[in-house]
């Protein structure tokens, strides 16, 4: 499997990146680890006259844990996620998260700005994003600006992005409360057949606020806004589960694959989703 | 249409200059250009870890990585990390513990568990199967292969201590 023919860039800067994007327009793309990229070039799905490595670019391998937010460069790997304990202290979701994608190898490559800019309604983190309410940092030869994740994606592998633009950060407001990251697949280092990002907070026994996006159940993640108000001023019984589950069936979109006819995805949704409400409700 | 470039790596010590096109992939690159023949490939499409090769410290599949992205860093390989010589004490304990029985995934795997117990000297069976899970194997079950790097961990871990 060999991918076709293309010129390869290593700018050393974004000035360098964004010349050749303007240069070569879609003809050009850039790679973070190349983990989701490089397979579809060998398997000649994507097609790359101009490769942009941005392995030398610099400014977007921090993290840094603020007050109210946290922000995560683009380059950071999911391994580097896993790792860090500040990270795993304020924002413990996107540790769970990060250990359930993927293997070892790949989690070392794979970039938190690669993983949410590619569109791939598979990856785990752009529901992950949305749950979290975060913001993605786009820059392009007119300047940065800004995009949440939760208005980012427009179908499979279509996202607000321009051609001509990088993301260079994920900016998360300091989450708070109990949270789950709970995912169903056939195998290790597999793609979700139906995984659950849960956020949610209490008072006493009534959860006051709570935020649920879902993945590969539709050709983008869906943040299910009516699953969660069906369990806000509740306090989680049986009905408010049931009618939160049946709200976030109503706005997924699941199709017939390899994973598993229409049914069976729904289903494991349910089942997927209500172990993440009370796994996050039980941290709370 | 692409141009060849220049490429220099560091490979199980051995500084290595080339000129290749960048859609070659590092594990054609070692196996076909340098001969280095022990990444094996078993799926070339990222999933088995049998091309499992050490670059700057991190476990890569050389099949999901073109060798001019590694231009400029060290690769190791099984080959950098022990020989018929001198056997490496995870090589030795695999052949001890029947790690292997075809052998295809061997030296993915070993080459990947180097990397395992420099981050986790002492692992768990549950943190060897966890961090193992990006090395496939058709053969043993995977439960030598637990034993195996228990047995190596346990082993360097003395060889470690008695040497401080
Ligand atoms: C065997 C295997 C199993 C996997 N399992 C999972 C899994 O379970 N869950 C999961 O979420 N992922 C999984 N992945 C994908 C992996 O996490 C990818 O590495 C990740 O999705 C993309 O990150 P990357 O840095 O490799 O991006 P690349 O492959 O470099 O890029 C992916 C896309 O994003 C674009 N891009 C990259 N960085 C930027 C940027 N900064 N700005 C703008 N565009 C950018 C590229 O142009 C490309 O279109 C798996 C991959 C493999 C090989
Ligand atoms: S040959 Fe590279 S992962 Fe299988
Ligand atoms: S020993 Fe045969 S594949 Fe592992």
């Amino acid at each position: 499997m060999i991918p076709a023919a293309f010129e390869y860039h290593r700018p050393q800067d974004m000035d360098g990146v964004l010349a050749v994007l303007q240069e070569h327009g879609d003809d050009a793309r850039v790679m973070a680890g190349g983990h989701s990229l490089i397979p579809m070039m060998k398997l000649r799905m994507a097609d790359v006259p101009h490769l942009i490595d941005l392995q030398d670019v610099g400014g977007m391998s921090d993290i840094e844990v603020g007050t109210d937010t946290i922000r995560i460069g683009a380059m950071v790997t999911q391994a580097d996620i896993i790792d860090h304990a500040a990270l795993a202290g304020a924002a413990p979701i996107l540790r769970e998260a990060a250990l359930q994608i993927a293997d070892p190898q790949v989690r070392y490559m794979g970039t938190v700005g690669g993983n949410v800019a590619n569109g791939d309604p598979g990856n785990d983190m752009p529901g992950l994003m949305q749950c979290l309410d975060a913001t993605f940092t786009l820059v392009g030869s007119d300047g940065a600006r800004a995009v949440k994740a939760r208005d980012f994606y427009e179908a499979a592998y279509m996202t607000a992005r321009e051609d001509d633009e990088v993301l260079t950060a994920v900016t998360i407001p300091l989450p708070s409360g109990g949270y789950a990251y709970e995912k169903q697949k056939r195998k290790i280092g597999d793609y979700a057949t139906a995984a659950a990002a849960v956020q949610i907070t209490k008072n006493g026994d009534t959860c006051t606020s709570v935020a649920i996006a879902m993945t590969n159940l539709s050709d983008t993640p869906i943040y299910s806004e009516a699953a969660g108000a069906a369990l806000i001023g509740t306090t989680l019984d049986d009905a408010a589960l049931k009618a939160s589950v049946a709200a976030m069936l109503d706005d997924i979109d699941p199709a017939d694959d390899n994973r598993g006819p229409i049914a069976f995805k729904k289903h494991v949704a349910g089942v997927i989703l209500r172990r993440a409400i009370e796994r996050a409700w039980s941290r709370a | 249409m692409s141009n060849k470039m220049h490429i220099k790596l560091n490979v199980n010590g051995k500084d290595e200059e080339f000129l290749a096109e960048p859609r070659e992939l590092l594990i054609y690159t070692l196996r076909e250009r340098l001969n280095i023949t022990g990444p094996h490939i078993g799926c070339e499409t990222s999933h088995c870890g049998a091309c499992t090769v050490t670059i700057d410290g991190k476990s890569v599949k050389a099949c999901t990585m073109f060798a001019v992205q590694a231009s400029g860093k060290s690769v190791t390989t099984i080959e950098g990390i022990g020989g018929p010589d001198a056997l490496h004490p995870l090589q030795e304990a695999f052949k001890e513990h029947h790690g292997l029985q075809c052998g295809y995934c061997t030296p993915g795997m070993i080459t990947r568990a180097t990397k395992l117990l420099e981050e986790i000297p002492n692992p768990t069976e549950e943190e060897i199967r966890f961090g193992m899970a990006g090395n496939i194997c058709r053969c043993t079950g995977y439960q030598n292969i637990v034993k195996s790097i228990q047995a190596a961990a346990t082993e360097m871990s003395a060889a470690k201590e008695a040497a401080e």
